[in-house]
């Protein structure tokens, strides 16, 4: 039974103790808060940008700030992208609309084919993971629709899960330095048209933000990337979750031991030179940003 | 005891072979699923992976894994 109140059990958390319903909610919402005002995630008077895909964990960011925003006095909006995945973004796509309407948060959209003049569907087979240009191209767009429209912040449903993933993909592939970009906010690379990138959800397994979604009834269609599959962190992804079945707390134990030594990782590679794209006038690490690299090779 | 299981990601419906004091964490062994990777429903309720279940429950086993 409910270890707080005794009613029928949902969850049971890593100490082993069951949650019913409305304690499990309470749990995710409190761990939310807590994440955000440990790290300093959100400030009055901030306006906020979230990144909506219409999956669970965008939709339970956006449901979760929404309802913070008025208590805690800041501005929310979303912006969803569109990349262009046949069978799956339209779907995910028509629910994130959906839920914008009915509770009043105004919407970008930002569509792949209308400002880059190309699909994720048309350059996948063209060498490159459709993971990688997907992600670049999204975080292109995310923080140039979040600027655009004058955010302060920019956040993003990402999880536990996804975070340990990078970062065990940036140690196989030998990337460190992009560990210092990680964080519940944005890490090191500082530009005047960059918006700062938060994590509400951070310390939240997938898992738990399935069940809240569940219990919460978001209008949510469960379904998956097409290219998922094939995707590296797909298989990072399946390593962690043998590893957790067998030892319980390994992902969370990643994520801690991570944050202990990101402060020196940032202090190491603070110095990154971030200049400006001499195509798209956007942030860049070289004289060409990546988004425009893959727009130049693809159209 | 055969019990119908529902597994959303793979869109197919099953009946399983269980032994009378059976639990979801069981049902999962059975059909090697990773219960980190999913949630189950019993009766259209979440449930917890030491649920008991038997031949009259409608389960329903949800994907945790989405991407996005």
């Amino acid at each position: 039974m409910c270890k707080i109140c005794s009613e029928r059990p949902v969850y049971v958390g890593l100490d082993g103790k069951n949650y019913c319903k409305n304690c499990f909610m309470e749990y995710v919402e409190d761990k939310i808060f807590k994440t955000i005002s440990k790290y300093k995630l959100i400030e009055r008077g901030d306006k906020v940008a979230v990144g909506l895909s219409g999956g669970k964990d965008s939709m339970t960011c956006l449901y979760i700030l929404d309802k913070l925003s008025s208590k805690y006095k800041f501005d929310i909006f979303a912006i969803l992208i569109n990349e262009g995945i046949e069978n799956y973004r339209e779907i995910t796509a028509k629910d994130a609309k959906k839920f914008c309407k009915k509770n009043k948060i105004k919407l970008i959209e930002f569509s792949f084919d209308k400002n880059f003049h190309l699909t994720l569907d048309k350059i996948k087979d063209k060498g490159i993971s459709p993971c990688t240009n997907c992600g670049i191209l999204r975080r292109y767009a995310l923080n140039k629709a979040a600027r655009e429209n004058k955010a302060t912040k920019l956040a993003t449903g990402h999880n536990l899960d996804d975070e340990a993933q990078s970062l065990l993909m940036n140690e196989f592939k030998g990337n460190v330095s992009f560990s210092a970009k990680l964080g519940p906010r944005t890490g090191v690379l500082m530009h005047s048209k960059f918006i700062p990138r938060i994590k509400p959800l951070y310390f939240l397994t997938e898992k738990e933000i399935l069940v809240y979604s569940k219990l919460r009834d978001l209008p949510i269609t469960y379904i998956e990337c097409p290219n998922s599959h094939d995707s590296f962190r797909n298989e990072i992804g399946k390593v962690l979750n043998e590893l957790e079945v067998k030892y319980p707390g390994t992902k969370h134990s990643i994520i801690s031991s991570f944050l202990n030594i990101l402060p020196d990782l940032q202090n190491k590679y603070q110095h990154t030179k971030i200049g400006t794209c001499s195509i798209c006038g956007e942030p860049a690490a070289k004289d060409i940003c990546r988004a425009c690299e893959i727009l130049e090779l693809n159209t | 005891m055969k019990i119908k299981v529902f597994i959303e990601r793979e869109n197919i419906k099953k009946d399983i072979e269980i032994k009378p004091d059976a639990r979801i964490i069981d049902l999962l062994k059975l059909l090697k699923i990773n219960p980190v990777t999913v949630i189950v429903s019993k009766n259209k309720k979440i449930v917890v992976e030491e649920t008991p279940i038997n031949s009259k429950d409608r389960i329903e086993i949800y994907s945790v894994v989405s991407g996005g």
